[in-house]
């Protein structure tokens, strides 16, 4: 008996010592971003300056996404990230369960300044990107894909296709190239006989496709000839175009758009100052500098009107990039997510 | 025990106790402690009755024939309204979604509607604001998350659900997907696993013959991939495997192929692949049971007068068994965990089940599916270690 309460005593020790542990007054403020070129950006636009101008040090993380991860470390009491960019499905479940704080509106200039899929309770807007359809110019001469139908087209432009492995984007691609006009793509995906459909044209397709995980792959996959047209980011491409001389093409028509936001997380010991550095990358001076760093929508009217136009080109900032564009419907995601994905992972087998 | 002083057996077994209740605390807290918290949560199931206490009570009651009476319907709506405005409401509504599609939405908009003063005591009035609450899909999906435990995400992991009169049916076809990974998963694992037998035995020979100079530099090369990031083991492969990579280039210039294989990207990629990561923690186990074997042994058996095949399967294989046993349990094991892996070189039709379990865990946070998908993996992969550790056990040494 006496053992236990030995045990016991060790225990609470043990507890105590995990609870000092995890106190993070000495660490500086983080901020967590989705690395590779995309935190190079935020760095040299923000991060740097910031950290000059205010005072007030910055550690960097970078993560993959998911909001389990910060599901994890809210309820589990790990305060070691402050502010976090995240997806929009993300932003919804996460702001739904409390893990993000709200947002103090009118300190960042108010819900007008900015386009209003930025705007969110617990969440503003760090960019703006899209899925378009990406090719090798040196592959494809002549007139490329111009359309989801011609990303069906094997026989006009005969080899693999990449897509991301996902029924996100998939099913959608597969509505528009079947024909049904952007906004009609979520309605018909609400009904059963729009998802048989949807499959029914990844059917088509399904021989000539290679699913890539990561985003990535992408410039790999092209550039290697594993595959003649691609899903992809324009970022990537444009990128690849930039540093190693290639000639990837991109066309727009059809594509689906959205929006990554910035969120502060509800347990981060250091909310003021996450908020004040949520103003400094929120303000059009400061955005129009990311813009120069990657080809990226500007979420700030503002920051938009006045960024240069050669820096708008291969971004969804510029309005002739989307015509017939789609916005991504985050809550019908979050919503049929679970059984879109288990139905897609079944096929995508068979 | 000669030496031991004169204590009682009593307090020397508590003193051995305390010396390794440190470890054993640390164990308990960082790993069984959570393991079981998070793997409770497939049977476990408190999110309405968290959130809707009275509703909660009252669906127990209610025997779940037909529609509800109109006293449940008006406890439901009560408790939309008070969940929606206490911002709680999406723990149910996820809940429900679980078991019926649609649900989240249904809720919310219900919600909306009873704010801005709609009727909704009885159940006709709900009907009234969606018609499906006049169905008995929403009332069979909150009678099945009643509390306090669940069947719905171990059926649902075994491609089964409850029906709305709380039979076991069958997914549609078109959603049953678990079995079939279920089946990949540990066939993938169990080929990795020969695969790493067949190539990594006469390594592991070669090197516990080879004298101690010339061993140590090749045993570094095996140790090698065990340095380098998976992920990058994995984006080397497929510069290797491409259509227009080495391997398919080498192939063509000596004219073995006229056209490029497809050696990535399908199942062939993932094994090959995985083939290689995995490789070293079959071969050192091996090498080190290879190494406790006398070369005696084969010298008295060849001058006894056996063969060479004769004697390396009567004399030296029998006593290398533990060791290609532990080994390729090691690596089994390792591969049902994969998933990076098949993401990156495999095809559509290669994804294994920790792909599905990190899909649940990260991305759509239901935690309940997630852990339901583990226990189903946890449980034949522990019978099957029991399994090989007897086998270990009654090979004669």
């Amino acid at each position: 008996m006496r053992g236990w309460v030995r045990l016991a005593g060790i225990a609470a020790l043990a507890a105590s010592l995990a609870a000092c542990g995890s106190s993070s007054d000495l660490r500086p403020l983080t901020v967590v971003g989705w690395g590779g070129s995309s935190q190079d950006a935020h760095r040299k636009a923000y991060w740097t300056s910031f950290s000059r101008t205010t005072g007030i040090p910055l550690r960097e993380d970078s993560w993959r996404g998911g909001v389990g991860v910060i599901r994890t470390k809210v309820v589990g009491g790990d305060a070691s990230w402050d502010i976090v960019q995240v997806e929009t499905e993300d932003l919804i479940l996460g702001c739904e369960e409390g893990l993000f704080q709200r947002l103090d509106w009118a300190a960042l200039g108010g819900r007008d300044a900015f386009l209003p899929a930025a705007v969110h309770d617990c969440g503003v807007g760090a960019m703006l990107w899209s899925y378009v359809i990406g090719y090798d110019g040196d592959r494809i001469k002549g007139p490329g894909p111009q359309s989801w139908a011609d990303f069906w087209d094997v026989k006009r432009f005969p080899g693999k296709r990449g897509m991301r492995k996902t029924p996100k984007y998939s099913l959608e691609f597969a509505l528009m190239a079947d024909g049904v006009p952007a906004d009609q793509v979520y309605p018909t995906l609400r009904t059963p006989q729009g998802v048989d459909r949807a499959f029914r044209k990844l059917d088509e397709i399904k021989p000539d496709v290679i699913w890539w995980t990561s985003i990535s792959q992408v410039p790999d996959l092209l550039g290697s000839r594993e595959v003649v047209m691609s899903v992809t980011s324009p970022g990537r491409l444009i990128v690849a175009n930039r540093t190693e001389g290639r000639n990837f093409k991109l066309d727009w028509h059809g594509n689906i758009y959205a929006v990554d936001y910035w969120v502060i997380l509800a347990n981060s010991p250091r909310k003021a100052e996450a908020a004040q550095l949520l103003r400094y990358m929120t303000q059009p001076e400061n955005q129009m500098r990311l813009a120069s760093h990657i080809p990226t929508g500007l979420t700030n009217i503002e920051a938009n009107r006045r960024v240069d136009p050669k820096l708008k080109r291969d971004t969804p900032s510029d309005p002739a990039n989307m015509a017939g564009a789609l916005e991504l419907d985050a809550d019908f995601w979050v919503e049929y997510g679970d059984q879109l994905t288990q139905r897609f992972n079944a096929w995508v087998a068979r | 025990m000669p030496g031991s002083r004169a204590r009682p057996p009593g307090v020397r077994r508590w003193w051995s106790f305390a010396l390794v209740a440190p470890l054993l605390l640390f164990l308990l807290a960082s790993f069984v402690a959570p393991v079981l918290m998070m793997l409770s949560r497939a049977v476990i199931d408190r999110d309405l009755e968290r959130v809707w206490p009275d509703s909660a009570a009252a669906l127990r009651q209610w025997d779940g024939a037909g529609l509800p009476p109109d006293a449940l319907a008006a406890t439901v709506s009560r408790e939309i309204g008070a969940a929606a405005r206490a911002g709680t409401l999406n723990q149910v509504a996820n809940r429900l979604n679980y078991d019926m599609v649609g649900s989240r939405s249904l809720l919310y908009a219900t919600a909306r509607q009873l704010a801005a003063g709609r009727p909704g005591s009885t159940v006709s009035e709900l009907a009234r604001i969606d018609p499906r609450w006049g169905q008995r899909g929403i009332w069979a999906a909150m009678r099945h998350a009643d509390g306090p435990f669940t069947r719905h995400y171990l059926l649902a992991a075994l491609d089964r659900r409850l029906s709305a009169d709380d039979r076991i049916v069958p997914v549609p076809a078109e959603q049953a997907v678990f079995a079939n990974i279920y089946l990949r998963t540990f066939k993938i694992s169990a080929i990795v696993a020969l695969l790493c037998v067949a190539l990594g035995y006469p390594v592991a020979c070669l090197l516990a013959s080879l004298p101690e100079r010339k061993a140590n530099p090749l045993l570094i090369l095996v140790l090698l991939p065990f340095w380098t990031s998976a992920l990058v083991r994995t984006a080397a492969w497929a510069v290797l495997l491409q259509t227009d990579g080495v391997v398919n280039k080498a192939l063509q210039t000596i004219g073995l192929i006229d056209a490029p294989l497809q050696l990535i990207y399908n199942r062939l990629g993932v094994y090959i692949v995985m083939t290689h990561v995995l490789l070293p923690f079959f071969v050192l186990p091996l090498y080190g049971v290879m190494k406790g074997i006398p070369p005696t042994a084969m010298r008295a058996a060849s001058s006894l007068g056996a063969p060479p095949v004769r004697a390396f399967l009567t004399v030296y294989l029998p006593q290398t068994l533990p060791g290609v046993a532990a080994g390729a349990i090691i690596v089994f094991t390792l591969a049902l965990g994969y998933y990076v892996t098949p993401a990156l070189v495999g095809g559509g039709a290669d994804q294994m089940i920790s792909a599905s379990i990190a899909f649940y865990t990260n991305q759509s946070l239901n935690w309940g599916m997630a852990a339901a998908l583990s226990l189903l993996l946890l449980l034949p992969l522990m019978l099957m270690v029991f399994a090989g550790r007897t086998m270990v056990r009654t090979v004669p040494a």
